[in-house]
């Protein structure tokens, strides 16, 4: 019975007669906790504003999977996805908002960040301080397959923005880069699998992952059996959000859609947000989380790799870095 | 078997058909397979279509794609071998031996039919893992059996056993005891009955169960990944690869590597129901 009327909630939301006070946020795998709590705030604020009652729908998944779910069809009105590339291939083949969609919200429609760090064992049995420890002989190291999770993509490009500030030249970076996969036993096909490869089956020293992810790992299975060590840099992950367009038009719920990614960047979103172990952009916010988050010296993508489509084609399509690692 | 074998032939002198309607269904029938089967294929054929063949070549033969090639088709053979034989000996000791419980064992065979196939990975990798109840044993015997191709092996094993019990079974049961006797009672020992009066009977559905587990293993997705460890080059099975190139929005060369294992695919299957034919055409000769 609840299965059903799930199913009919789902057929009705996503048909063209919606109403307009429904809306499909398209997101990915660990934003769901953070989503859930966002939905019910956002809904409980609008009914305020407006007396409307409100349908907040979400669908989670791989940031890739869920893209070229909206490119083949599924009606999202606003995605919210791990990297830009995966927008930028839904402007790019399914044609459903504009190219340059990332300079329509603030901090290139990023509302929440995050970064990469490690998860080692308690004690850290294997003294891991910083992205050269990962290069080290005997150091096996946890991290999913770049080709398959846009997490491992940004896992990669933290460990060559680090050799590339540290050796100078991509040759060396590119050396560094490869010494770390030859460190990796298992590449799992998303972030969650590379999570249970360390945490349930205890393999590897170390795992390379999302700060939320981490913290969520520590904070969930019991403080005491894993830490988290921040390399002395790491880059800025930016995970972003926008409307879809085309589908938006179509339901009617362009303003409600920009309402809803808007009320992320209010100081309420920004504090659900930190809570939910996503680094917030306002400063008043972040400034009452400062425990919570390590300081590290933050790069980010576009200073030292252009724009995700130059990273995505210079890295990870084939023939790329990534390939040349393994075909050595 | 001799009245089976005339009366369609009876039949179709008269000019008449079991069932009525012939025309009607097998229009009904080339249509359904039409939409259900060939249209989708063709989509994958019509894809790949759109490159150019030295396009195509240098999706299919870049080292990585290849040693993918080599790990899938290798785990799969080794995987239906190995089914063949213990799916044999299971089908045996189900059709000629009472004991209890055997309704129950045999519905476990078709256990890896029902069970989500994610599922299965899952559990064989906490199990094999080397902090798992199986992979800790193996541990000090420096055999490593999840995280390599091993470990892919048994899970196309798991995934393929039903494939060979539920082809051979249905003939084993069918097999009358008589011929066994008749040569038992000639003087020939076990071994010899087996290889001359038995197998000839059921090759063909040996046949039959061995390319259904195989077509099946090689396509197998779910639960090969929790397992393989992915490992390029090493440990990356081709629907991986598939997945892979899909990430990047290269649906060409997905396809093009699709069409490859179809293509594959389609020839055993053809293959295998040749010598099927023939294997069943020497045994009426007999």
């Amino acid at each position: 019975m609840q299965k059903t009327t799930a199913l009919l909630t789902l057929l009705i939301s996503s048909s063209a007669l919606a109403a307009s006070n429904t809306l499909l946020n398209v997101s990915y795998d660990p934003t769901r906790e953070l989503y859930q709590e966002v939905n019910a705030a956002f809904a409980k604020k609008w009914k305020a504003q407006t007396g409307q009652d409100l349908t907040l729908n979400q669908s989670h998944g791989g940031s890739g999977a869920q893209a070229r779910s909206v490119i083949d069809g599924l009606e999202a009105d606003v995605v919210t996805l791990a990297l830009s590339y995966d927008i930028d291939s839904i402007a790019d083949n399914a044609k459903l908002l504009p190219e340059n969609w990332q300079s329509r919200l603030a901090y290139n429609s990023s509302p929440y960040t995050s970064t990469i760090v490690f998860l080692v064992r308690k004690g850290n049995p294997k003294n891991i301080k910083d992205w050269d420890d990962l290069a080290r002989n005997g150091v096996q190291v946890i991290t999913p397959n770049p080709k398959t999770s846009g997490g491992a993509r940004w896992n990669f490009l933290g460990a060559w923005g680090y050799a590339l500030k540290k050796y100078k030249t991509e040759a060396r970076a590119k050396d560094f880069v490869q010494k770390i996969y030859k460190n990796v036993p298992v590449l799992d096909s998303g972030a969650r699998g590379s999570t249970t490869t360390f945490v349930e089956r205890g393999i590897g020293d170390v795992l390379i992952a999302w700060e939320n992810e981490a913290l969520l790992a520590t904070k969930q299975l019991g403080e005491g059996k894993f830490q988290i060590v921040a390399p002395s840099i790491s880059i800025l992950a930016e995970p972003p959000v926008t409307w879809v367009d085309k589908n938006v038009q179509k339901h009617g719920t362009e303003k409600l859609a920009r309402a809803y990614l808007n009320f992320l960047y209010s100081s309420e979103g920004q504090e659900i947000a930190a809570k939910n172990y996503y680094r917030p952009r306002s400063k008043s916010i972040a400034a009452k989380y400062t425990a919570q988050f390590p300081k590290v010296k933050l790069f980010t993508l576009q200073s030292t790799f252009g724009t995700w489509r130059e990273a995505q084609k210079k890295f990870f399509t084939d023939g790329g870095v990534f390939d040349q690692i393994y075909q050595k | 078997m001799m009245t089976a074998l005339t009366s369609p032939k009876n039949a179709k002198a008269k000019g008449r058909r079991v069932i009525p309607g012939f025309h009607f269904t097998l229009f009904f029938t080339l249509f359904y397979l039409l939409l259900i089967v060939l249209v989708p294929l063709g989509g994958l054929f019509i894809k790949t279509a759109t490159l150019s063949w030295s396009q195509f070549w240098e999706v299919v033969l870049a080292p990585r794609v290849l040693a993918s090639f080599r790990v899938t088709f290798s785990s799969a053979l080794i995987a239906s071998l190995i089914n063949i034989v213990f799916g044999l000996i299971t089908a045996w000791v189900l059709v000629r031996y009472q004991f209890p419980f055997k309704k129950l064992v045999d519905a476990f065979i078709d256990l890896p039919f029902a069970l989500p196939t994610a599922v299965a990975g899952i559990t064989l990798t906490s199990l094999l893992a080397p902090n798992g109840w199986v992979g800790q044993l193996l541990v000090p015997l420096e055999i490593k059996a999840a995280y390599s191709q091993p470990g892919i092996i048994i899970a196309l094993t798991f995934i393929g056993l039903p494939f060979v019990v539920r082809s051979v079974q249905p003939v084993l049961e069918a097999l009358s005891k008589d011929t066994e006797e008749a040569a038992e009672s000639l003087g020939a020992s076990r071994g010899q009955v087996f290889f001359r009066v038995i197998l000839p009977e059921i090759l063909p559905a040996v046949l039959t169960g061995f390319t259904l587990a195989f077509a099946r293993t090689v396509g197998e997705y779910g639960s090969v990944i929790f397992i393989s460890g992915n490992m390029p080059m090493q440990t990356e099975i081709i629907p991986l690869l598939i997945v892979s190139k899909l990430e990047q929005y290269d649906y060409t060369g997905a396809t093009a590597i699709a069409t490859v294992m179809l293509v594959v695919s389609f020839v055993l299957l053809l293959v295998s129901n040749i010598l099927q034919a023939r294997a069943a055409k020497r045994l009426g000769a007999l």
